[in-house]
């Protein structure tokens, strides 16, 4: 029998149904892929194995044992362990601080830290890390966080550790080294669990995959069984896609957005752009490659009139915007999908309908004298709905109702339906399922055979590649190289994303 | 845009209703420890409010400055402005009306009400400025602001009726302005009754807000504003002008409050001229939750107890105070909603549950 063994389990949100009859085993010391698109139930399994949920019914079995999973705590007693896509650190406290943090099987009066501290680094030393138990959290990159998170939990004596979607935030390399540990840890006979919908990452590290869809398991093959990547994903998102983005060569015009030796420090005086020139034509997309928080969203906020820049000029169909208005610069048909969806494009409360309204409402035709045309309005946004597919019980019910990828699709309608001259879009696709992914880069491509000028912002590699007509990658708020398409290489950009001239393979010095 | 009556609108009218039930139920209790017959109380309250046409008449009399300055707090709240200023803004309101209702000697009636109104409407709506430029400038807190300025709003009014606006030819020698002019007075509605045609301008004042909340630009603006500067900024919304226009309005609102009650009941300033008109506002827009219809019909709920309450006391003996409590209490479990929320309970969640499972074997 497996060792881990979830059987029949089912859960509910009120009507909703999440999980329905899934049944789950994973083998001791392998590595077990669960796959789905968003919403088909993965967060939702592995967090009623970590007592986050109860199930509605179904059991789950751990060597061969039931066992009833009341809370984390309780996962936690019988070794499993789970890693959040979002770290759960205290970014102000030491390493260690943060390892110890609700656990007291060290001691259960003070805190004796040395002591733990001992531990810490001798599982250290067995892992290869180096990361000292000293070292204040705020001061790790990224990957050491995510690192460190993983430790935390074989600090606990975890033997099932769950990772969901841990290279979301990683460069390329960093991914590499998280990869290599844990082929590591199932060589010591740790389990792991490996939430995803990369399906590169599949067919790379895991030994077998479990595809969800729509909470109910759809498939449990064995890796190598697993032909292509295009059967995982058909398996996940149930029809055949296509993986290919329709491209051809950019038919490149004028210059539309041109930005020179920007710079912009921010409110405690550091550097976050520096010295950053670039300039998209149009007919081209260029793509910002970096991993996320170096500089990406302070340069698009300065371009959009978000935030004043410190030094340098930007300007759009060669008029200077330095310095103007978010309402000037949007006047230059300019149409900016955001990073923060809930945050930056969108109001939840808002319906359907006046989220579709947000940006365009000034126009002419949107009312006169001040009012608010909401008959045509609507009329025009059911059209915006039709054609961007975006699925909605009606142009009335606030958008919160909506699913995460049909908001987005909301969103990107909008901006695209005014046909821009610069369009900025900033993840895209983030936390988008394949379907929804694949839809949208399409239209981006569109876009630009159109003729708009597209600046696209993107943590992930794929999509930089596929739609980028040139690239320039960011680290540090500096721009380290600006290359063409053709020219750019996996290895080398993510050499670059790291902060690695690959030409004199040193590390530049680090200016924070 | 015509929406029907759906179960969800329905639904909004749940909590203030429990609201408004629990708060009696309390109320009983502690009017029956205290010795009082509640069910004798609550009749004379009610007859004192709706009895008589001349009761509806007073009723709807007080209810007309608390929707006002209810609209007040509404409207600013819309765009995230918390305003406790009402109090100060309809004290400045008066103020202006008094100025101008007091002189303008033989000008025709209409004309003089309407520009009197103008001025209580401007009186109230530069006074709520300031909040929105010191909030513009200095990032200055308007909870702390709108609260300081009702006190220097009041202190104001009273230096006024002391000295520069004294009615010299009064008897006493209590602080108070001149009665304004019979030719600004509003017009009776109902003769017999004291219903002035205060009433139709709060009515037209709620219709204000709707339409220019869901129908103008402006109130589209605001509205996007209240629930995410973020998302106003990034679609080129002006925050600054636009948070001035609706702390103007909404001290517009406050200060036509006061040049109505000015007008139509009190016709002088004096010191303790609003009745607590301005708090009470809050609590009309809060049980009202902010919707157009809902503040009219809280706001005559809060006349009717005021206008019920004398006969209340008189009948029996019970203090007037007792309102105040009525209102606290509704007030605290509006902002307390959440335990109403039977959708939370286990019994309801249990029972959810069981019809699921049903559903599910069918």
């Amino acid at each position: 029998m497996a060792y881990l063994d979830m059987k029949n389990v089912s859960k509910s949100f009120g009507t909703l149904v999440a999980l329905d009859n899934v049944s789950l085993s994973v083998q001791k010391g392998t590595i077990h892929a669960l796959l789905g698109e968003n919403g088909a139930g993965k967060s939702t399994l592995m967090n009623i194995l970590y007592g986050m949920y109860q199930q509605n019914e179904g059991t789950i079995y751990l060597d061969n044992e039931e066992i009833d999973i009341k809370d984390s705590k309780t996962a936690l007693d019988h070794g499993i362990g789970m890693v959040h896509q979002h770290f759960t650190l205290v970014p102000p406290l030491t390493v260690i601080e943060n390892v110890i943090l609700g656990y007291d099987k060290i001691s259960r009066v003070g805190l004796q830290l040395q002591k733990a501290a001992k531990r810490f680094e001798e599982l250290c030393q067995r892992f290869n890390m180096d990361i000292s138990p000293w070292a204040v959290v705020e001061d790790l990159s990224i990957g050491q966080q995510q690192r460190l998170e993983i430790l935390k939990a074989l600090f606990r004596d975890v033997s099932l550790l769950i990772l969901d979607e841990p290279t979301a935030v990683l460069t390329p390399q960093e991914t590499e080294t998280l990869f290599s540990l844990l082929k590591q840890l199932t060589d010591e006979g740790l389990t792991i669990i490996f939430i995803t919908h990369k399906l590169a990452e599949v067919m790379n590290i895991c030994d077998c995959c479990t595809v969800l869809r729509n909470g109910r398991v759809v498939s449990e093959v064995a890796v190598s069984e697993i032909e292509s990547k295009e059967q995982l994903a058909s398996m996940m998102v149930g029809s055949n896609v296509d993986l290919i983005i329709h491209k051809e060569e950019a038919q490149t015009g004028d210059v539309i957005l041109s930005v020179e030796e920007l710079c912009f420090d921010d409110e405690d005086r550091v550097r976050r752009v520096d010295d950053i020139s670039l300039a998209v034509k149009s007919g081209e997309i260029l793509g910002v490659c970096g991993v996320d928080g170096n500089g990406q969203s302070e340069l698009i906020r300065c371009i959009m009139g978000l935030l004043h820049p410190t030094g340098g000029s930007i300007s759009i169909c060669g008029e200077d915007v330095t310095g103007k208005t978010t309402r000037e610069v949007l006047n230059h048909h300019v149409s900016h999908i955001p990073e923060d969806r809930l945050k930056m494009a969108m109001i939840k409360e808002f319906t359907v309908n006046e989220n579709l309204a947000l940006m365009a409402y000034r126009d002419q035709q949107y009312g006169r004298f001040g009012f608010m045309n909401w008959k045509w309005i609507t009329e025009q946004n059911i059209k915006i709905c039709e054609e961007y597919n975006v699925k909605t019980q009606g142009m009335h019910v606030p958008a919160g109702t909506l699913s995460g990828g049909n908001q987005q699709k909301m969103v990107v309608g909008r901006e695209l339906d005014r046909e821009p001259t610069l369009l900025i879009a900033v993840h895209p696709s983030r936390g988008l399922d394949v379907g929804a992914t694949k839809y949208i880069q399409n239209r981006l491509i569109q876009e630009r055979d159109r003729g708009a000028a597209i600046l696209l912002v993107s943590t992930e590699l794929d999509e930089i590649l596929e739609l980028s007509d040139r690239i320039i990658v960011l680290y540090r708020g500096r721009a380290m190289s600006t290359m063409q398409r053709k020219a750019a290489t996996r290895e080398h950009l993510g050499l670059l994303m790291a902060g690695i001239s690959p030409k004199n393979t040193t590390v530049t010095p680090v200016t924070m | 845009m015509r929406s029907k009556l759906k179960p969800e609108k329905i639904f909004q009218l749940y909590f203030p209703i429990v609201a408004i039930l629990a708060a009696l139920l309390l109320t009983a209790i502690v009017i029956s420890v205290m010795g009082f017959n509640f069910v004798e109380a609550i009749q004379a309250l009610f007859v004192g409010a709706f009895g008589s046409l001349g009761a509806i008449g007073e009723t709807l009399n007080k209810a007309t400055p608390v929707i006002l300055t209810g609209l007040s707090y509404a409207i600013a709240q819309k765009c995230g402005i918390i305003n406790l200023g009402a109090e100060g803004q309809l004290y400045m309101g008066a103020l202006a009306a008094t100025i101008v209702g007091t002189n303008l000697n033989g000008t025709p009636s209409v004309i003089h009400i309407t520009i009197t109104l103008i001025a209580g409407f401007l009186g109230g709506a530069l006074y709520g400025i300031i909040v929105g430029l010191l909030k513009n400038l200095f990032d200055a807190s308007e909870l702390i602001t709108t609260i300081m300025l009702n006190y220097i709003a009041m202190a104001f009014c009273g230096w006024c009726i002391s000295f520069p606006l004294k009615d010299t030819e009064a008897t006493s020698n209590f602080p108070q302005s001149r009665a304004v002019l019979e030719s600004v007075q509003l017009p009776r509605l109902i003769s017999g009754t004291r219903l002035h045609a205060g009433i139709i301008l709060a009515v037209l004042a709620i219709v204000f807000y709707y339409v220019f909340l869901k129908y103008t630009k402006k109130g589209f603006e605001m509205r996007t504003i209240g629930l995410s500067r973020s998302v106003a900024q990034n679609a080129g919304m002006r925050l600054s002008t636009t948070s001035l226009l609706a702390i103007f309005i909404a001290g517009g609102f406050a200060g036509l409050g006061g040049a109505i009650e000015l007008l139509g009941v009190q016709f002088r300033l004096i010191n303790a001229f609003s009745l607590n008109f301005g708090f009470d506002g809050i609590a009309v827009a809060l049980l009202g939750n902010s919707n157009a219809l809902g503040i009219g019909l809280s706001g005559i709920l809060f006349g009717a107890l005021r206008s019920g309450s004398n006969r209340m006391q008189m009948i029996t003996k019970l203090p007037v105070a007792v309102i105040y409590m009525i209102q606290s209490f509704i007030i605290l479990f509006v902002i307390g909603r959440s335990m109403f929320d039977f959708r939370k309970l286990r019994v309801y969640k249990r029972f959810a549950k069981r019809k699921m499972l049903q559903g599910e074997k069918t």
